[in-house]
């Protein structure tokens, strides 16, 4: 044991003050994890039935169900912050916010891909059994507050992702996505692997709670050096295995190539779900291991390398965004994009950024997959990805046209929709921090978000401006219809009255 | 200080057009529904435009009859508190900065929803006005909502929500009814108002944080706010020149730069004008009436609004810079006239000269200067129309607006050729009609401030000259061109919505005062908060 172990070893004394539950105690709080898990099984077990196996309906049906269940069963916002499994998990209103984004993403993803044949009958309860699977490994991961916990569910979440990258065997494309998804992401977690051990090393405990009880010990005794770039070394690249998750540069180059060759529904999911879980867990873990009342701990310059990272993020992502002509590679770097937007907030270290970031994930969730419902009853129509594609779609189908030009000038931030009130509060907190560097980056997100709206609004322009290339009318299956209302409900609303959204984002702040 | 809801008025006169609109909508799901005819429905969709228009501009004349302009603050408020936990208020109000624009908005949207009427004229299927009637209507509507909001809202957000809400449909406007480089057009249009609006953004959050506590509108505390009027009285007690610098420049400068941008954007100002030629030239003709009519004087009521109201000693700090910018479109713009050939472009080139010399009013600080500026609002918003009208009158018909192409058209077009001469004459500021009023005024109250801008602008009245007689030479006059040997005079709906802006422009012409009654004691007002900073 060496000197800094020990000086942790004192602190863990600050665990047993935090409601700490035995197993047996645990269980009643991850009970919408136990129905999804469930709701597997139950589908593993139907599908052994070859009749039931290739029925659309009724895996959909129980899929929704356990999905329904899960959701209201989230535990209601309270102060009762606990820790459950003797510490590997965290009990509290932020994780039952993110997962219940999580939750409600995987339910649109079931009902979008019910009448998407990309996923063939013959596969779809494995479809379906996997996609709940990656739903859990999120729950898990959002609410980790134990290094070890958080590489396994990572690890969890990331293997199913790979499998349902790769699930169209037939497609090269989706083969060579899911191999390159699976090597980015072992060699991200490797390190990611690397900087925890750094932390096992430093101070004895994979606890984020006590690594930061032991850093603040460690530092208020004077540092070297050595430790300072130990420290910062374990942190950036425990980073790095959340950074990939939510793709954020220097970790994004897998993002278009899944996007353009994993099946669509999935990566209706994958741009939302696994994102602002990233997003949720990136929070945490700088929160959780590094901030004591808001002021970064450790030397560690947080803000100016969440401030960075964000701006690189987003110009890259927009400006990438400029050449694209598949839609899915657009929404792929629109998506790094607003994961820069994300990371704004989170640079922002303070409680204004947290429910700016809470905010922004809850309307994310409803522009970015109201976009993608549409590619996919798009691709259902006509076949392609292509921009070209849409060419005429306002006369084709006018209702497509206007609810796609929504939720894209949404996604460009163009009031009065929900999108803009998002980025007023990510700029509103970084404002409110009142110093140069948050100028900087207040000004770096205004210009991205001109960049932004200029590629957003060519597809405005090739739906409404242009001829179409056949003009017979383009009738979406009444699901789809459904399903894009459903959304463009809450994009609509949130523009014009956002109160309840706001309450609820702002009780979402633990720390 | 503290208004309370005083009158429903404004919010009517705002969300009758969002009504009109649901209307249409609810109309064109009742046509699919059932498959019935289109073009009685687009008939139906017409009527209801015409009717929510001409009930917005009767609100607004009742308005008017019982503005009292007289009483210091605000009148017709409706508050309440929109979103309690960002402070945001729904906030609007009537003073006498904004009644005139208020009047003149639903004036010119009356004529311009019925110039996109297809009465009696001889339209090919192609034309504007048989395109996608319900799209065009509800998006006129909006267009309406969005104009009338930006001027009564006096809560920074509020305002900001509708600033932004005439984006869109003015974009698909231009964009889908426009001409041959429509894309182009309303791709630039759109980039370049919103990069304005962003930074009006950033400017209304570093505001917001820099207020100080009030009471909202239910009695409530709150930390900061947006409303326009305690900001303004937290203005004059100084909340916002203490402030910390950003980026070591002083907050109360570096702000009133982001939002004067932002406005000059929509002016335009020059080096920002370069949008307005494009969107100009490609949009229809009541969009063109629109845009010129009206959006342009967003941005000027913006700068009085918020740059002047909030920031005097910043303003006064930046009056030289706001002179010579607008000495430079005036100069600059008039001598891009000379150059054209394209009837449309002329009018717009001749619209970015114009609202130069409301700049130059503005920066005066003089009485006159800032009542002749705002005068100059009024009086563009009704000459401009009428231009653009008489444009879209002609191409109508050539199909083309190449200046050098016609000649001659006094002998087979005088009803026009007469209207055209007096929208000329009006806009290169003969006396007698309204666009002089307003370019003396301007002229008088900014020569003992800056004399030698004063002069080098009045050039540029020359210059105006010029360019105008020279288009009515090329026109109208000399040797008839046989080619439009099928040309006829105006028809009933020209007429209709030509007669009304000649003869108002006559009027204001020969006596003013109903404006100046108006405008004048809330402008001084203004420029009273401003005159200890300056000189």
């Amino acid at each position: 044991m060496n000197a800094y172990q020990s000086i942790a070893y004192q602190s863990i004394a600050y665990q047993s003050t935090v409601y700490q539950s035995t197993v047996y105690q645990s269980i009643p709080y991850i009970i919408p994890e136990l129905i999804l898990t469930g709701t597997m099984i139950l589908i593993i077990v139907i599908s052994f039935w070859e009749k039931f196996k290739q029925s659309r309906l009724i895996i959909t049906a129980i899929a929704v169900t356990g999905l329904f269940l899960s959701i209201f069963s989230i535990p209601l916002p309270d102060h009762n912050v606990g820790l459950l499994f003797g510490g590997m998990l965290s009990h509290d209103s932020f994780a039952g916010f993110f997962k219940m984004i999580v939750l409600i993403c995987t339910l649109f993803t079931f009902l979008a891909v019910y009448e998407s044949y990309e996923i063939k009958d013959s596969v779809f309860s494995e479809f379906s059994t996997i996609l709940l699977s990656c739903a859990l490994g999120l729950c898990f991961f959002i609410s980790s507050v134990n290094f070890l916990m958080l590489y396994l569910s990572l690890e969890f979440v990331s293997i199913t992702s790979y499998v349902l990258t790769g699930f169209k065997k037939q497609n090269r494309r989706s083969s060579e996505a899911a191999l390159k998804y699976a090597i980015y992401g072992g060699v991200v977690s490797g390190i990611m692997l690397f900087g925890i051990s750094y932390f096992y090393g430093l101070l004895g405990t994979l606890d984020i709670f006590t690594i930061k009880q032991g850093l603040v010990l460690v530092f208020s005794q004077g540092t070297t050096p050595v430790l300072k770039l130990a420290v910062l070394c374990a942190s950036l690249f425990t980073f790095a295995g959340i950074g990939y998750k939510i793709a954020a540069v220097p970790f994004h180059m897998w993002s278009p190539d899944v996007y353009e060759g994993a099946p669509t529904p999935f990566i209706a999911f994958l741009s939302v779900a696994p994102k602002l879980a990233g997003i949720a867990v990136l929070i945490r873990f700088v929160f959780t291991g590094f901030v004591v009342d808001n002021q970064v701990v450790a030397n560690i310059p947080w803000p100016q390398i969440l401030g960075l990272l964000s701006v690189i993020t987003m110009t890259l992502g927009n400006l990438c965004a400029l050449a694209q002509k598949n839609i899915k590679r657009l929404l792929a770097y629109s998506g790094i994009a607003h994961c820069g937007y994300l990371l704004m907030g989170v640079s922002a270290i303070s409680h204004a950024g947290i429910f700016s970031v809470n905010f922004y994930a809850l309307i994310y969730l409803f522009m970015n997959l109201g976009a993608f419902v549409i590619v996919i009853a798009i691709r259902e129509e006509t076949g392609s990805e292509e921009i070209k594609a849409y060419a005429g779609l306002s006369s084709r189908s006018p209702f497509l046209g206007i609810a796609l030009s929504i939720f894209l000038l949404s996604l460009a931030g163009v009031p009065p929709f929900a999108g803009f009130i998002a980025k007023f509060y990510l700029f509103s907190a970084l404002i409110d921090k009142g110093s140069s560097l948050y100028y900087m980056i207040a000004v770096a997100g205004i210009l991205n978000s001109v960049i932004a709206l200029y590629y957003y609004v060519v597809i405005v322009k090739v739906m409404f401006f242009e001829k179409p290339e056949f003009p017979s009318p383009c009738k979406p299956s009444p699901i789809y219809t459904w399903i894009i209302i459903a959304l463009l409900i809450p994009v609509l609303v949130f523009g014009v009255y956002w109160q309840p959204v706001a309450i609820k984002a702002s009780q979402a702040i633990p720390f | 200080m503290n208004y309370q809801t005083t009158s429903f008025l404004l919010s009517w006169i705002i969300f009758i057009p969002v009504i009109g609109a649901a209307a249409i909508m609810f109309g064109i799901a009742i046509c699919n529904l059932f498959k019935m005819d289109k073009t009685l429905f687009d008939n139906i969709d017409r009527v209801i435009c015409l009717v929510s228009t001409v009930l917005v501009f009767v609100l607004t004349l009742i308005l008017w009859r019982s503005f009292d302009p007289e009483a210091s603050g605000l009148q017709f408020v409706h508050r309440f508190v929109w979103i309690k936990s960002f402070n945001i208020e729904y906030f609007l109000g009537i003073d006498g900065i904004n009644v005139s624009m208020v009047i003149l908005t639903s004036f010119i949207t009356l004529i311009a929803a019925v110039a996109s009427v297809p009465w009696g004229g001889q339209h090919d299927e192609h034309h504007f006005t048989s395109k996608m009637t319900p799209g065009y209507m509800v998006l006129l509507l909006f267009l309406e909502t969005g104009m009338m909001g930006t001027f009564c809202s006096l809560d920074f957000f509020q305002f900001y929500i509708f600033w932004e809400i005439m984006l869109l449909p003015m974009f698909f406007l231009i964009g889908i009814w426009g001409g041959p480089r429509k894309e182009y057009a309303a791709i630039k249009f759109f980039l370049y108002t919103l990069l304005g609006s962003l930074l009006i953004l950033l400017a209304m959050i570093a505001i917001y944080y820099t207020s100080t506590p009030v009471t909202l509108a239910d009695g409530s505390w709150a930390p900061h706010t947006f409303n326009i009027p305690y900001l303004s009285q937290m203005a004059k007690e100084g909340a916002f020149i203490d402030a910390n610098p950003i980026f070591n420049i002083t907050f109360t400068r570096l702000v009133w730069i982001c939002l004067f941008i932002g406005f000059a954007i929509k002016i335009p100002m020059f080096p920002f004008h370069t949008w307005l030629p494009d969107a100009h030239v490609e949009a229809p003709t009541p969009v063109s009436v629109i845009l010129a009519g009206i959006l342009l004087k967003t941005g000027a009521y913006g700068i009085l609004r918020f740059n002047f109201g909030l920031f005097p000693e910043a303003t006064a700090f930046f009056a030289s810079g706001m002179a010579i910018f607008g000495m430079i479109n005036i100069v600059y713009a008039a001598y891009v006239c000379m150059a054209q050939t394209d009837l449309k472009k002329l009018i717009a080139y001749s619209s970015v000269s114009h609202m130069g010399f409301v700049l130059l009013g503005f920066a005066a600080f003089t009485a006159q200067g800032i009542s002749g500026a705002v005068f100059q609002m009024v009086a563009h918003g009704l000459i401009s129309p009428m231009l653009f009208l008489i444009a879209g009158v002609i191409y109508d018909r050539a199909h083309t607006r190449d200046i050098d192409a016609f000649g001659g058209l006094a002998s087979k077009m005088p009803e026009y050729t007469g209207l055209m001469g007096l929208a000329f004459m009006a806009s290169l500021g003969l006396p007698g009609l309204a666009g002089f009023v307003g370019e003396i005024l301007v002229l008088l109250g900014a020569f003992p401030v800056f004399t030698v801008f004063t002069i080098i602008s009045a050039t540029a009245m020359i210059i105006t000259a010029a360019y105008y007689l020279w288009t009515i030479q090329r026109m109208f006059l000399g040797e008839f061109n046989a080619k439009w040997e099928g040309l006829n005079d105006l028809n009933i709906r020209e007429r209709i919505v030509l007669y009304p802006l000649g003869f108002v422009t006559v009027l204001f012409g020969v006596y003013p005062m109903p404006v100046f009654n108006l405008v004048n004691k809330a402008l001084h007002a203004l420029i009273l908060t401003i005159a200890p900073f300056s000189g």
